[in-house]
């Protein structure tokens, strides 16, 4: 293959991933405003089109047409690139993601990964990383002060989880013995869904602490602390209108994809199917349904949970995540090491991982929420 | 391949220059993640992808991070910064502890074997990376680690002095 076909293809690959991805995100949001509003027992969109199913269409040409507003006391350069680093930062780390059984047609490279990276779980999290600057960029260059806070807060939320995020895929790396996302989505399919991360690798706990790291990294609620509509009145996107401000609203949803199609890679088998039989659905679709089954997670605990304040927030990554995280480590060590136990100790070797899993969790919890009795109603029935 | 690795030299050594003489710490900090960042290109360019995105993650994601961090929170007017020494001993040991710190790194890269890879492109695995830091080199970075939690606990020494009052109890 030459450079030239080289290039055409990837130039292909990332033109199709970019506008079935900007879809999706068009298309997410209008699920959660509608999963939103049956859960509040009211609609949701519905005027536009059947279903309300034009909507998106129509918000995308108003942030188009909205008259673009810089204040006057903001610092330009970094005003304007914030926005443009958030979003490339999400859409940079959707690349190596794999969506597709490797599929190849007339000589083309992989079809359904635009980038098969040997450290592509490193290049997702220093991509992740790299996206706080959008925020954090945004909120200085802003000139004003419930920007800047939301920036403050927004930058210690995502350097305390990452530390949570980071450690829980390290049990996953030790299971697979590469960072390569390909290579990691195949080790997980030996034996269908058994094998899957989740249930197979004693990773059962590493998952959840991910997806709680995630729903931070992403400042979506319970997290959304940096953008506190009550407290800081949108933080760092206060001072952005129009389409600058839609940049930023679509760079939150393409992070949710992206750490979503991580979860789905590194835990739930990838494009894999869960059982034999059910192959013949092309590898494509299940991993779109299961980056939809996180999604929808994502919407359904905004519409739950009520928001945290910034010392629980730390708390909880500081003081149960981390610890967690570095348990589980051991957990994910003990049971590699102990792969070769067999007859009468395969009972104790399940026990010993199952009781290092569990008696963390309870002995930090308890201790964690000591004091915090049962809420006392004085004035109110409950 | 040596325009590209001079032009990357040139980004490093020029932002981190810039960095050192712009009055404006915000300025000065993006320019020092810019620096970083041109160290994690200077990888890419000699093949270690590892290495070059553990430096993203960690010098551009976390520790510029905490660096614009406490920037956004202290002071930000370029006026109220003093940048002259308080005194000639104190300006005099800042250029010898400079000195000697260079001295060191430079008897360490020069005294260092540094292997030439007889293939195109080296075939170290992150695997192979782990063994070796972890087993030759476990001492080396036991050290690095005591050496991060002692600069760590000082710096929270240092910013944390002339919060408490005198009696050494934290005011409700």
């Amino acid at each position: 293959m030459t450079i030239l076909q080289f290039f055409l293809w990837s130039l292909l690959k990332v033109a199709v991933v970019t506008v079935v991805m900007l879809l999706a995100v068009a298309y997410t949001v209008l699920l959660e405003r509608k999963l939103v509003g049956r859960i509040q027992n009211r609609w949701g969109p519905s005027r536009v089109g059947p279903f309300g199913l034009l909507q998106p269409l129509v918000d995308g040409a108003k942030s188009f047409l909205k008259e673009d507003i810089i204040p006057t006391g903001v610092y330009r350069p970094l005003y304007l690139i914030a926005p443009i680093i958030a979003l490339g930062c999400a859409l940079i780390s959707i690349a190596v993601v794999p969506f597709g059984e490797p599929v190849s047609i007339a000589g083309s490279p992989h079809l359904f990964q635009i980038s098969d990276v040997n450290i592509g779980l490193l290049v997702v999290l220093g991509v992740t990383s790299i996206g706080v600057y959008g925020i954090a960029l945004a909120g200085w260059s802003s000139n004003n002060k419930y920007s800047l806070l939301g920036a403050l807060r927004s930058s210690a939320q995502l350097v305390s989880y990452e530390l949570a995020l980071g450690l829980s895929l390290v049990g996953v790396v030790l299971r697979a013995g590469t960072l390569n996302l390909r290579l990691i989505v195949e080790q997980q399919s030996t034996q269908g869904m058994l094998t899957w991360n989740l249930f197979g690798g004693g990773q059962f706990v590493a998952f959840f602490i991910y997806l709680m790291a995630a729903y931070a990294e992403t400042n979506r609620s319970p997290f959304d602390l940096p953008e506190a509509e009550s407290e800081l009145i949108a933080g760092h996107l206060t001072e952005y209108s129009g389409f600058k401000y839609a940049l930023f609203f679509m760079a939150e949803y393409f992070g949710m994809c992206a750490l979503s199609g991580m979860a789905v890679t590194l835990f739930l088998g990838g494009w894999q199917a869960p059982c034999a039989f059910l192959e013949v659905v092309p590898s494509y679709v299940w991993f779109a349904l299961k980056l939809l089954g996180l999604l929808l997670g994502f919407i359904w605990i905004r519409a739950t949970l009520p928001r945290l304040r910034i010392d629980q927030l730390t708390r909880l990554a500081w003081k149960f995540l981390v610890p967690l995280a570095l348990i589980n480590l051991g957990t994910a060590g003990f049971w590699i090491r102990s792969a070769g136990w067999a007859g009468p100790l395969q009972p104790l070797r399940w026990a010993v991982a199952l009781a290092l899993v569990a008696l963390p969790f309870l002995l930090i919890g308890r201790k964690l929420t000591a004091g915090i009795g049962p809420r006392i109603y004085r004035y109110a029935a409950p | 391949m040596n325009a590209v690795l001079a032009a990357i030299a040139l980004l490093v050594l020029g932002s981190a220059a810039a960095a050192l003489a712009l009055r404006n710490l915000i300025h000065s900090a993006l320019l020092l993640i810019l620096s970083w960042l041109g160290i994690a290109l200077f990888f890419l360019w000699a093949d270690a992808e590892f290495a070059a995105f553990a430096q993203v993650l960690v010098y551009v994601g976390a520790v510029s991070m905490v660096v614009l961090f406490a920037v956004l929170l202290t002071r930000q007017s370029r006026a109220d910064l003093s940048v002259t020494a308080q005194s000639r001993g104190r300006a005099a040991a800042g250029v010898g502890a400079a000195l000697a710190v260079a001295a060191v790194l430079a008897f360490a890269v020069l005294r260092t074997p540094l292997p030439v890879p007889s293939g195109l492109r080296s075939a170290v695995t992150v695997r192979q990376l782990g063994g070796e830091l972890m087993g030759p080199h476990a001492g080396a970075l036991l050290l690095v680690g005591v050496l991060l939690t002692v600069t760590l606990l000082g710096a929270v020494t240092i910013a944390g002095a002339g919060r408490l009052p005198p009696d050494g109890k934290d005011q409700p």
